[in-house]
Protein backbone atom coordinates (compact mmCIF):
# COMPACT_ATOMS: atom_id res chain seq x y z
CA UNK A 1 0.00 0.00 0.00
CA UNK A 2 1.32 3.46 -1.36
CA UNK A 3 2.39 5.82 2.14
CA UNK A 4 0.51 8.48 1.06
CA UNK A 5 0.28 11.45 2.66
CA UNK A 6 -3.47 11.08 4.00
CA UNK A 7 -2.85 6.98 4.61
CA UNK A 8 0.10 8.53 7.25
CA UNK A 9 -2.46 11.43 8.86
CA UNK A 10 -4.99 8.51 9.21
CA UNK A 11 -2.68 6.55 10.73
CA UNK A 12 -1.79 8.88 13.44
CA UNK A 13 -4.99 9.65 13.82
CA UNK A 14 -6.05 6.44 14.50
CA UNK A 15 -3.33 5.90 16.78
CA UNK A 16 -4.09 9.14 18.82
CA UNK A 17 -7.73 7.91 19.20
CA UNK A 18 -6.57 4.83 20.10
CA UNK A 19 -4.50 5.90 23.06
CA UNK A 20 -6.99 8.36 24.27
CA UNK A 21 -10.20 5.77 24.37
CA UNK A 22 -8.66 3.26 26.64
CA UNK A 23 -9.34 6.11 29.65
CA UNK A 24 -13.03 6.61 28.53
CA UNK A 25 -15.16 6.89 31.70
CA UNK A 26 -17.69 4.72 30.98
CA UNK A 27 -16.45 1.26 30.53
CA UNK A 28 -20.14 0.20 29.00
CA UNK A 29 -19.46 2.65 26.01
CA UNK A 30 -16.97 0.84 23.95
CA UNK A 31 -14.66 3.56 22.58
CA UNK A 32 -12.06 1.75 20.82
CA UNK A 33 -14.43 -0.42 18.69
CA UNK A 34 -16.45 2.20 17.38
CA UNK A 35 -13.75 3.94 16.24
CA UNK A 36 -11.97 0.86 14.74
CA UNK A 37 -15.50 -0.08 12.95
CA UNK A 38 -15.38 3.65 11.82
CA UNK A 39 -12.30 3.64 10.08
CA UNK A 40 -12.75 0.57 8.60
CA UNK A 41 -16.41 1.44 7.21
CA UNK A 42 -14.23 4.36 5.37
CA UNK A 43 -10.84 2.09 4.48
CA UNK A 44 -12.19 2.15 0.67
CA UNK A 45 -12.14 6.36 -0.01
CA UNK A 46 -10.56 7.50 -3.08
CA UNK A 47 -12.02 10.86 -3.10
CA UNK A 48 -9.31 13.58 -1.83
CA UNK A 49 -12.76 15.42 -0.80
CA UNK A 50 -13.99 12.31 1.07
CA UNK A 51 -10.98 11.52 2.41
CA UNK A 52 -10.73 15.15 4.32
CA UNK A 53 -13.91 15.21 5.33
CA UNK A 54 -13.50 12.03 7.44
CA UNK A 55 -10.01 13.11 8.73
CA UNK A 56 -11.24 16.27 10.21
CA UNK A 57 -14.49 14.49 11.77
CA UNK A 58 -11.44 12.45 13.17
CA UNK A 59 -10.08 15.32 14.61
CA UNK A 60 -13.03 16.86 15.61
CA UNK A 61 -13.66 13.60 17.85
CA UNK A 62 -10.37 13.56 19.06
CA UNK A 63 -10.80 17.44 20.01
CA UNK A 64 -14.38 16.64 22.12
CA UNK A 65 -12.75 13.83 23.90
CA UNK A 66 -9.99 15.63 25.51
CA UNK A 67 -12.65 18.56 26.17
CA UNK A 68 -15.11 16.03 27.82
CA UNK A 69 -11.77 14.51 29.76
CA UNK A 70 -10.36 17.90 30.64
CA UNK A 71 -13.98 19.09 31.69
CA UNK A 72 -14.61 16.07 33.87
CA UNK A 73 -11.33 16.50 36.14
CA UNK A 74 -11.93 20.36 36.16
CA UNK A 75 -15.02 19.81 37.86
CA UNK A 76 -13.97 16.91 39.96
CA UNK A 77 -11.54 18.50 41.41
CA UNK A 78 -13.14 21.79 41.84
CA UNK A 79 -16.17 19.81 44.11
CA UNK A 80 -13.73 18.05 45.94
CA UNK A 81 -11.42 21.10 46.70
CA UNK A 82 -13.46 24.22 46.97
CA UNK B 1 32.34 37.66 35.74
CA UNK B 2 30.00 38.57 32.38
CA UNK B 3 27.11 41.01 33.41
CA UNK B 4 23.70 39.59 31.96
CA UNK B 5 21.03 42.33 31.08
CA UNK B 6 17.76 39.42 31.31
CA UNK B 7 18.50 36.93 34.18
CA UNK B 8 18.46 33.43 32.82
CA UNK B 9 15.47 31.01 34.57
CA UNK B 10 15.49 27.93 36.33
CA UNK B 11 12.68 26.37 36.86
CA UNK B 12 12.37 23.19 39.12
CA UNK B 13 8.93 21.36 39.29
CA UNK B 14 8.10 18.60 41.62
CA UNK B 15 5.45 16.22 40.88
CA UNK B 16 3.67 13.53 42.58
CA UNK B 17 2.61 9.61 41.10
CA UNK B 18 -0.76 9.40 42.88
CA UNK B 19 -3.66 6.99 42.68
CA UNK B 20 -5.62 8.67 39.88
CA UNK B 21 -8.41 10.93 40.83
CA UNK B 22 -11.15 8.89 39.14
CA UNK B 23 -10.65 5.55 41.13
CA UNK B 24 -13.04 4.75 43.45
CA UNK B 25 -11.00 4.51 46.89
CA UNK B 26 -11.46 1.68 48.82
CA UNK B 27 -9.65 0.76 52.19
CA UNK B 28 -7.03 -2.13 52.57
CA UNK B 29 -8.44 -5.15 55.23
CA UNK B 30 -6.04 -4.34 56.93
CA UNK B 31 -7.06 -1.03 57.77
CA UNK B 32 -3.56 0.43 57.24
CA UNK B 33 -4.05 2.14 54.33
CA UNK B 34 -6.00 2.02 50.98
CA UNK B 35 -5.91 -0.31 48.44
CA UNK B 36 -2.92 0.81 45.75
CA UNK B 37 -3.21 -2.02 43.26
CA UNK B 38 -5.15 0.90 40.74
CA UNK B 39 -4.61 2.88 38.41
CA UNK B 40 -2.10 5.72 39.27
CA UNK B 41 -1.50 9.10 37.33
CA UNK B 42 0.39 12.54 38.17
CA UNK B 43 -1.36 14.81 41.07
CA UNK B 44 -3.87 17.01 39.00
CA UNK B 45 -2.29 19.91 40.78
CA UNK B 46 0.95 18.88 39.78
CA UNK B 47 0.26 19.21 36.20
CA UNK B 48 -1.06 22.56 36.63
CA UNK B 49 1.71 23.58 37.64
CA UNK B 50 3.86 21.67 34.59
CA UNK B 51 1.73 23.36 32.76
CA UNK B 52 2.24 26.99 33.94
CA UNK B 53 6.11 25.98 33.65
CA UNK B 54 5.48 25.60 30.05
CA UNK B 55 3.38 28.50 30.04
CA UNK B 56 6.06 30.39 31.58
CA UNK B 57 8.92 29.50 28.77
CA UNK B 58 5.71 30.16 26.15
CA UNK B 59 5.50 33.32 27.05
CA UNK B 60 9.04 34.62 28.16
CA UNK B 61 10.73 32.40 25.25
CA UNK B 62 14.73 32.53 26.06
CA UNK B 63 14.27 33.62 29.16
CA UNK B 64 13.40 30.14 30.65
CA UNK B 65 16.48 28.50 30.33
CA UNK B 66 15.67 24.84 31.89
CA UNK B 67 12.68 23.19 33.04
CA UNK B 68 13.62 20.42 35.39
CA UNK B 69 10.77 18.42 36.48
CA UNK B 70 11.39 15.59 39.55
CA UNK B 71 9.63 13.08 41.60
CA UNK B 72 10.40 11.29 44.76
CA UNK B 73 8.81 7.91 44.61
CA UNK B 74 9.17 3.95 43.88
CA UNK B 75 10.52 3.16 40.68
CA UNK B 76 6.96 3.17 38.61
CA UNK B 77 7.04 6.72 39.24
CA UNK B 78 9.91 7.68 36.30
CA UNK B 79 6.20 7.01 33.86
CA UNK B 80 4.84 10.02 35.68
CA UNK B 81 8.49 12.13 34.60
CA UNK B 82 7.82 11.01 30.94
CA UNK B 83 4.71 12.21 30.75
CA UNK B 84 5.69 15.96 32.68
CA UNK B 85 8.37 15.40 29.82
CA UNK B 86 5.88 14.88 26.98
CA UNK B 87 3.95 18.20 28.29
CA UNK B 88 7.19 20.34 27.81
CA UNK B 89 10.08 19.93 30.61
CA UNK B 90 13.25 19.45 29.65
CA UNK B 91 15.08 17.04 31.68
CA UNK B 92 13.69 14.91 34.60
CA UNK B 93 15.17 13.44 38.06
CA UNK B 94 13.91 10.70 39.91
CA UNK B 95 14.75 10.06 43.71
CA UNK B 96 14.01 6.38 43.65
CA UNK B 97 12.84 5.45 46.52
CA UNK B 98 11.97 1.40 47.09
CA UNK B 99 8.91 -0.42 45.98
CA UNK B 100 8.17 -1.53 49.74
CA UNK B 101 8.92 1.41 51.45
CA UNK B 102 6.47 3.93 52.77
CA UNK B 103 5.65 6.41 51.08
CA UNK B 104 8.01 10.08 52.06
CA UNK B 105 6.47 12.96 54.06
CA UNK B 106 6.15 16.84 53.02
CA UNK B 107 9.19 17.80 55.42
CA UNK B 108 11.29 14.80 53.94
CA UNK B 109 10.84 15.34 50.59
CA UNK B 110 10.99 19.62 51.38
CA UNK B 111 14.45 18.60 52.84
CA UNK B 112 15.53 16.36 49.63
CA UNK B 113 14.21 18.92 47.47
CA UNK B 114 16.43 21.42 49.51
CA UNK B 115 19.02 18.93 49.06
CA UNK B 116 18.31 18.66 44.75
CA UNK B 117 17.92 22.89 44.63
CA UNK B 118 21.67 23.00 46.29
CA UNK B 119 23.31 20.25 43.66
CA UNK B 120 21.95 22.55 40.57
CA UNK B 121 25.24 23.86 39.12
CA UNK B 122 23.02 26.28 37.50
CA UNK B 123 20.92 27.43 40.98
CA UNK B 124 17.17 27.15 40.88
CA UNK B 125 15.36 30.77 40.69
CA UNK B 126 11.63 29.05 40.57
CA UNK B 127 10.33 26.11 42.01
CA UNK B 128 6.37 25.52 40.98
CA UNK B 129 4.32 22.80 43.10
CA UNK B 130 0.69 21.43 43.22
CA UNK B 131 -0.42 22.94 46.14
CA UNK B 132 -1.96 19.61 47.58
CA UNK B 133 -1.77 15.52 46.62
CA UNK B 134 -4.86 14.43 46.51
CA UNK B 135 -3.63 11.26 48.59
CA UNK B 136 -3.13 12.80 51.74
CA UNK B 137 -4.00 16.27 51.22
CA UNK B 138 -0.81 17.72 53.21
CA UNK B 139 -0.80 21.10 51.09
CA UNK B 140 2.88 21.34 53.47
CA UNK B 141 5.35 20.39 51.15
CA UNK B 142 5.66 23.67 48.85
CA UNK B 143 5.42 26.28 52.53
CA UNK B 144 8.04 23.74 53.90
CA UNK B 145 10.45 23.79 50.99
CA UNK B 146 10.24 27.26 51.20
CA UNK B 147 10.77 27.94 55.04
CA UNK B 148 13.90 25.32 54.51
CA UNK B 149 15.49 27.69 51.92
CA UNK B 150 14.33 30.71 53.31
CA UNK B 151 12.63 31.73 50.25
CA UNK B 152 9.93 33.72 49.46
CA UNK B 153 6.78 31.86 49.06
CA UNK B 154 3.29 32.25 47.18
CA UNK B 155 0.67 29.64 47.59
CA UNK B 156 -2.63 29.11 45.97
CA UNK B 157 -1.22 30.87 42.99
CA UNK B 158 -4.55 31.71 40.23
CA UNK B 159 -1.51 34.35 38.04
CA UNK B 160 1.42 34.42 38.02
CA UNK B 161 3.13 36.99 35.64
CA UNK B 162 7.56 37.52 36.07
CA UNK B 163 9.47 39.98 35.67
CA UNK B 164 12.96 38.59 34.88
CA UNK B 165 14.81 41.60 34.59
CA UNK B 166 13.43 42.82 38.04
CA UNK B 167 13.70 39.57 39.41
CA UNK B 168 10.44 39.33 40.64
CA UNK B 169 6.85 37.99 40.09
CA UNK B 170 3.71 39.01 40.68
CA UNK B 171 1.19 36.46 42.01
CA UNK B 172 -2.61 36.35 42.71
CA UNK B 173 -3.57 34.49 45.30
CA UNK B 174 -7.05 32.81 46.32
CA UNK B 175 -8.04 33.37 50.09
CA UNK B 176 -11.21 32.87 51.16
CA UNK B 177 -12.10 36.75 51.31
CA UNK B 178 -11.52 36.91 47.46
CA UNK B 179 -7.96 37.22 45.35
CA UNK B 180 -4.88 38.94 46.82
CA UNK B 181 -1.94 40.27 44.29
CA UNK B 182 1.34 39.81 46.70
CA UNK B 183 5.12 40.65 44.98
CA UNK B 184 7.89 38.50 45.41
CA UNK B 185 11.17 38.31 44.67
CA UNK B 186 13.00 35.53 43.44
CA UNK B 187 13.92 32.77 44.22
CA UNK B 188 10.75 31.77 44.75
CA UNK B 189 8.34 29.30 45.56
CA UNK B 190 5.03 28.77 44.31
CA UNK B 191 2.37 26.37 44.68
CA UNK B 192 -1.01 26.10 42.01
CA UNK B 193 -4.22 27.06 42.66
CA UNK B 194 -7.19 25.48 40.02
CA UNK B 195 -7.83 27.77 38.43
CA UNK B 196 -3.52 29.02 37.32
CA UNK B 197 -4.22 27.47 34.15
CA UNK B 198 -5.98 23.64 32.06
CA UNK B 199 -3.09 21.72 31.75
CA UNK B 200 -2.39 20.13 28.00
CA UNK B 201 -2.76 16.80 27.00
CA UNK B 202 0.65 15.01 25.91
CA UNK B 203 0.17 14.01 22.60
CA UNK B 204 1.51 10.90 20.75
CA UNK B 205 4.31 12.85 18.93
CA UNK B 206 5.61 14.68 22.18
CA UNK B 207 5.13 11.36 24.02
CA UNK B 208 8.00 9.96 21.35
CA UNK B 209 10.09 13.10 21.87
CA UNK B 210 9.77 12.58 25.65
CA UNK B 211 11.70 8.90 25.01
CA UNK B 212 14.89 10.57 24.05
CA UNK B 213 14.76 13.45 27.28
CA UNK B 214 16.99 12.51 30.29
CA UNK B 215 16.29 11.56 33.66
CA UNK B 216 18.65 11.40 36.45
CA UNK B 217 18.64 8.47 39.08
CA UNK B 218 19.47 9.52 42.18
CA UNK B 219 18.89 7.65 45.83
CA UNK B 220 17.84 9.14 49.15
CA UNK B 221 21.32 8.50 49.97
CA UNK B 222 22.67 10.69 47.43
CA UNK B 223 21.40 13.54 48.85
CA UNK B 224 22.19 12.48 52.17
CA UNK B 225 18.23 13.26 53.25
CA UNK B 226 16.37 10.81 55.65
CA UNK B 227 13.13 9.69 54.03
CA UNK B 228 11.70 7.53 56.98
CA UNK B 229 8.51 9.10 57.82
CA UNK B 230 8.07 10.30 61.54
CA UNK B 231 4.50 10.42 61.62
CA UNK B 232 2.65 6.69 62.25
CA UNK B 233 -0.74 5.69 60.70
CA UNK B 234 -2.41 4.16 63.46
CA UNK B 235 -5.84 3.26 61.65
CA UNK B 236 -7.63 4.46 58.22
CA UNK B 237 -11.33 3.58 57.78
CA UNK B 238 -14.06 4.50 55.42
CA UNK B 239 -16.30 7.23 56.32
CA UNK B 240 -19.39 6.60 58.02
CA UNK B 241 -22.00 4.96 55.38
CA UNK B 242 -25.09 7.54 54.65
CA UNK B 243 -28.12 6.15 56.52
CA UNK B 244 -31.09 6.65 54.19
CA UNK B 245 -33.62 9.13 54.75
CA UNK B 246 -37.66 9.12 55.54
CA UNK B 247 -40.33 9.61 53.18
CA UNK B 248 -43.19 11.58 55.13
CA UNK B 249 -47.06 11.50 53.03
CA UNK B 250 -47.84 14.89 54.68
CA UNK B 251 -47.15 18.08 56.74
CA UNK B 252 -48.67 16.67 59.68
CA UNK B 253 -46.69 13.59 59.96
CA UNK B 254 -43.07 15.57 59.12
CA UNK B 255 -44.52 17.83 62.08
CA UNK B 256 -45.16 14.76 64.08
CA UNK B 257 -41.61 13.15 63.51
CA UNK B 258 -39.93 16.66 64.24
CA UNK B 259 -41.82 16.36 67.45
CA UNK B 260 -40.75 13.33 68.02
CA UNK B 261 -37.07 13.87 67.47
CA UNK B 262 -37.38 16.58 70.12
CA UNK B 263 -37.28 19.26 67.75
CA UNK B 264 -40.15 22.55 69.36
CA UNK B 265 -41.43 25.17 66.94
CA UNK B 266 -39.81 28.77 67.19
CA UNK B 267 -41.83 31.70 68.51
Amino acid sequence: MAATPARLRAIHLYKELHRLGREYPDPSYDFNGRMRRLFEKNRELKDPEDIERALKLGEYIKNETMALYSLKKYRHLKRTYE
Amino acid sequence: MRPSAVRLLNVLVPIKRTIDYAVKIRVNPQQTGVDTNVKHSMNPFDEIAVEEAVRLREKLKDAVKSIKVITIGPPKASETLRTALAMGADAGIHVEVPEASPSPEPLGVAKALQAVIKREKEGVDLVILGKQAIDDDAGQTGQMLAGLMGWSQATFASKIVVDTEKKEASVTREIDGGLEEIRCRLPLVLTTDLRLNEPRYASLPNIMKAKKKPIEKLSASDLGVDLTPILETLKVTEPPKRTGGQKVESVDELVQKLKDAGITAVA
